[in-house]
């Protein structure tokens, strides 16, 4: 019988907004001009993991072919309460104060999270499957929310 | 409850329950801008009521000749009490409408109203002031903002709000929760004419809105 420690686990969180406008118009240059920020503020919180981004350093030029006017947002933290802290408690609520001016309300869950083992980076497919869970099932271990969050395993 | 309508001993009582642990008359008349005397009145009335448990000791655990004499400190008496009696579940009905907001998009029209309401609160405030006479000035301002509850404090620069007084709702609808109540502290620094910047950067415990003066406003 295996009797090596339980691996730790990570938050998983996957983000997605729909743009209000292109991304170099007008309406998302307030956004855009705080983006490089907004994301070494998440790089240096405590309890941040790793984000998804491309060698732009952040993630907006990672779309998907059946809906291009999706952002999203992936990353893994340590804990809820570290994810919560960077989302509510940092100069990351003022973008999130003035998000409809930039993300139309989707009508459905546009934030997912789930747990992931050490060493494991969720690939955006992977994660958007997991959003689709939520979205079909409610919140289980499998695709849970910050209103609705449930415990590591082994935790 | 008529024991807790004066809005400097709710932000008293408010206050000791946040911080879950025993509070001394200083801290919690540095934390509302108040004297150290009414700090000490309004926490003597909370104790006789049961609201509060007094004891005796020292902050930050020191002992020994040097010490000094223990202070008097105050702690929550029932941590389940609930301060609306009978029951009204306005929590669960502003939860509600957060999140009706939130689900089809109507965050600017909750910002635009929060905005006309601080303003209205300010004229009103502003115009019944005989000290002031209706002159432009933070003292208005800072006595709006601990009527509603704030809490503030000054400080090098910058007037911190030490109480949040939508913490219930905020915890769970945050994005229209702060963005109201952004709005309205703008409308309220607009209608006492004051001069200063507003940023978001939440403190530990604070409501997460800062006012600045124009010149320490920081780099981001």
């Amino acid at each position: 019988m295996d009797r090596s420690p339980a691996p730790r686990h990570y938050l998983a969180q996957l983000n997605v907004g729909r743009m209000q406008a292109p991304l170099d118009s007008l309406v998302m240059e307030p956004f855009m001009s705080r983006l490089d920020e907004i994301n070494g503020l998440a790089d240096g919180s405590p309890g941040f993991v790793w984000r998804l981004k491309s060698d732009s350093g952040n993630a907006t030029d990672i779309r998907v072919d059946d809906d291009p006017t999706l952002l999203f947002n992936l990353s893994l933290w340590d804990s809820i309460q570290s994810l919560r802290d960077f989302v509510y408690r940092s100069r990351h609520l003022d973008l999130l104060r003035r998000r409809r001016e930039f993300f139309v309300p989707l009508g459905e869950e546009h934030l997912v999270l789930w747990w992931v083992p050490s060493g494991h980076f969720p690939s955006l497919q992977e994660a958007r499957q997991r959003l689709g869970d939520l979205r079909a099932r409610g919140a289980t271990q499998d695709a849970f929310t910050l209103r609705a969050p449930f415990a590591a395993p082994n935790a | 409850m008529r024991l807790l309508g004066d809005p400097v001993r709710r932000a008293a009582y408010e206050l000791v329950v946040s911080r879950k642990r025993a509070v001394s008359r200083g801290e919690v008349a540095d934390a509302l801008g108040v004297s150290r005397t009414l700090a000490a009145f309004h926490l003597d009335r909370l104790a006789e009521a049961e609201l509060l448990i007094v004891s005796q000791g020292r902050l930050g655990g020191r002992t020994g000749p040097g010490a000094g004499r223990p202070a008097k400190l105050y702690r929550q008496a029932r941590p389940d009490l609930d301060l609306l009696i009978p029951p009204r579940r306005y929590d669960l009905a502003a939860t509600l409408l957060a999140d009706a907001v939130a689900s089809v998009g109507a965050e600017a029209e909750v910002q635009r109203l929060a905005r006309e309401l601080g303003r209205r609160l300010a004229r009103e405030e502003v115009a019944s002031d005989p000290a002031t006479g209706g002159a432009a000035s933070t003292d208005p301002l800072l006595r709006i903002l601990r009527n509603l509850g704030y809490a503030p404090r000054i400080a090098a620069g910058e007037i911190r709000l030490s109480n949040c007084p939508f913490h219930a709702i905020a915890d769970q609808n945050a994005p229209v929760v702060c963005g109201m109540n952004h709005a309205c502290l703008e409308g309220l620094v607009e209608g006492c004419g004051a001069e200063l910047i507003l940023s978001m950067d939440p403190g530990p415990g604070d409501c997460c809105v800062v006012l600045h003066l124009p010149a320490r406003l920081p780099e981001f």
